[in-house]
């Protein structure tokens, strides 16, 4: 059934007088200070702590979480709003910003009084950033086949195993993995942990070397004989996929957002470009090939930007939106490709040289067909929900 | 301690025009916003909260629309805000606006001290915060790129063309601040939120007891004739060829116009 009718979501497109105000403020933050800088933060090769710090402090890292537990109160739909700026000036940053949420939203949803106090509070305002440990060598799409096993040893768990591509690991202070105490029950047997950086046992492997996202900090986690405490089970014992899809459902709003921002960039500098190159004497703008594409793709993305936000807004009304999140993650990832392909496009020769942005995006737009549930993988989610 | 932070409401100048025909300020569209400099003075205002506890009131003279800035002063760590404002204040050039936000910090009362930006980027005067010294006959310090409390006193690091000169005040006292002092800070949701809640007193000319002769238009000494962009004559030349030869012309052309 569509979402809309019924009157089960009633959208509503105007901002408040809050959003308002956030916006205008995150957007000169973006402009004044992230969008400057966003080249060498990708060439640094390392987390932009100065950015994230910065974004602490002004209360930016715990958006939807509530001011008992260090964050700012507001909803998802704020928190998306706010990452597709950030995503738009410094699209590392926005990564960082999306992945954390990754870590804060389970340990909310499903932590206990003294976890959340323990860990949600510093992650929310910011003073440490966390990560989310799901995908494994050999359990990516497959996430039921985690094979990291979790042991029961009386007054602790024990972790085994490892975990790949991590975002944030290293840097991050707080992981919410999940292992399998029951590896021959495959989905049935996860359980979700909170894992702190620095417990016996508890390695950070290497650095992904990717084809983008320089600074992007993707590492492996390796447990060995991890000592775990038994108040650092996240919710209960074998209901940790249930932990993993309400996390990728968050997740999906945050990659579909980090997305749009993402095309949205490539998109102004693909506009601006065409304004001043000139050939045959015009600007490449007054060519009607140039403007088709110009046209499709700011329409392309104010559907993907949409379709997000409408996911968003499910989530904050507390209706299911498990379709709705995968439609608009699969959409605006693959707006986001087909966009910064245009801007290369556009900028013809020089498009395809480092001197201009619109390369760097089109390597990073890829990387959104692939994390948190394949273009794939999403497309099963919604065919299996359109053939309940 | 209290500190009082005067910010003034100025247009964005990086997209300002002046219309040639009446030569007055294009307004149209353009965006206003706090006083850069003023912003400075409000980061030296937090930071001395922040070190050694304060409480900082901005206070600024204008329309009512200058609520903006001070709802942004609140936004970024300012406990309290003033605004004064009453048509009776139009006109009023630095003497004037010296005089009125005198008598308003008079009526905040109890202040330890008052920190200004060195000068607004619209009138480019410099005067006002000098001003607000003299009419109060507290000490004043300008042009401030350092300050921190030593025990009871205020040091001071003041910028000099070639330098600087440290300098040490008892309270209270006026300080304006430049550029170099710090890097204002953004403001947080959290202040953002709080900001749009707070409530803000609109003090007009009675409020503050100021006597109408020396406000507004009235108690302006000085007019503004004309504003104008200054005609640009500028003549430049081209000196082409190898470079001994255009280093010797060059020469010549120096010479004859005895720089």
């Amino acid at each position: 059934m569509n979402a809309l009718i019924g009157g089960v979501v009633r959208v509503n497109f105007n901002l408040s007088e809050e959003q308002q105000m956030i916006m205008e403020m995150v957007r000169e933050y973006a402009d004044g200070v992230l969008k400057p800088k966003a080249r060498e933060v990708d060439e640094r090769g390392e987390m932009p702590w100065d950015n994230i710090r910065q974004m602490a402090e002004m209360d930016l890292m715990g958006i939807p979480i509530p001011e008992s537990y260090g964050g700012a109160g507001l909803d998802f739909t704020t928190w998306a709003m706010v990452g597709e700026e950030v995503s738009r000036a410094c699209t590392t940053t926005g990564a960082v910003f999306g992945a954390d949420m990754l870590c804060l939203y389970p340990i909310y949803f499903f932590g206990t009084e003294e976890q959340k106090k323990k860990y949600l509070v510093p992650l929310a305002k910011g003073e440490v950033v966390g990560a989310f440990g799901l995908t494994e060598p050999n359990a990516g799409s497959d996430a039921g086949n985690v094979k990291t096993k979790a042991e029961d040893a009386g007054d602790h768990y024990i972790l085994n195993g490892s975990k790949v591509f991590i975002t944030n690991a290293g840097d991050a202070q707080v992981y919410v993995v999940i292992a399998n105490m029951d590896v021959n029950k495959g989905a049935r047997g996860l359980t979700a942990f909170i894992v702190e950086k620095g417990m016996p046992g508890f390695e950070i492997g290497k650095n992904e070397k990717k084809m983008a996202y320089n600074s992007l900090p993707n590492r492996e986690l390796i447990f060995t004989d991890c000592k775990v405490p038994k108040e650092n089970l996240l919710g209960k014992e074998k209901r940790g996929f249930r932990v993993a899809m309400e996390t990728l459902g968050v997740g999906r709003i945050g990659m579909g957002i980090g997305a749009v921002g993402l095309a949205q960039a490539a998109f102004d500098e693909a506009l601006a470009y065409s304004k001043v190159r000139v050939q045959f004497g015009k600007p490449i703008s007054t060519f009607e090939l140039v403007q088709a594409m110009l046209a499709d793709m700011a329409t392309e993305i104010e559907a993907a930007r949409l379709l997000v936000l409408r996911a968003a807004f499910m989530k904050d009304q507390g209706v299911p939106y498990e379709k709705e999140a995968a439609m608009a993650k699969l959409f605006a990832s693959e707006v986001a490709m087909r966009t910064t392909t245009k801007a290369v496009q556009i900028h013809g020769g020089y498009g395809y040289t480092k001197e201009y942005t619109v390369e760097r995006l089109m390597r990073e737009a890829k990387l959104f067909e692939i994390v948190e549930g394949t273009s794939e993988i999403q497309r099963l989610v919604i065919a299996n929900h359109l053939l309940r | 301690m209290n500190i009082i932070v005067c910010i003034k409401q100025v247009p964005d100048t990086t997209d300002v025009k002046i219309n040639p025909e009446t030569n007055t300020l294009i307004r149209d569209g353009v965006k206003s916003i706090v006083n850069p400099f003023d912003a400075n003075a409000l980061e030296a205002a937090l930071q001395l909260k922040e070190a050694a506890g304060a409480k900082v009131t901005a206070v600024t003279m204008g329309p009512p629309q200058a609520m903006d800035i001070l709802r942004e002063a609140v936004a970024m760590g300012a406990d309290d805000a003033v605004l004064v404002s009453d048509r009776a204040f139009a006109g009023a050039d630095t003497l004037a606006t010296a005089y009125t936000l005198a008598m308003a910090i008079r009526k905040i009362g109890d202040y330890d001290l008052i920190i200004g930006g060195k000068q607004a980027i619209d009138g480019d005067t410099a005067q006002v915060g000098p001003g607000i010294a003299e009419q109060l006959g507290i000490p004043q310090i300008t042009y401030a790129r350092r300050m921190e409390m030593d025990d009871d006193m205020l040091l001071v690091e003041r910028m000099l063309e070639d330098g600087y000169e440290v300098m040490k005040t008892a309270l209270p006292a006026l300080v304006t601040v430049v550029k170099q002092i710090n890097e204002p800070r953004y403001p947080s949701l959290r202040g953002l939120l709080a900001a749009k809640k707070k409530e803000i007193p609109v003090w007009n000319a009675m409020d503050i007891g100021a006597d109408e002769k020396r406000i507004g238009l009235t108690g302006s000494p000085t007019k503004v004739v004309r504003i104008f962009t200054p005609q640009r004559n500028t003549r430049a030349v081209m000196l082409e060829g190898e470079p001994e030869k255009t280093v010797e012309t060059l020469a010549e052309v120096i010479t004859k116009l005895s720089v």
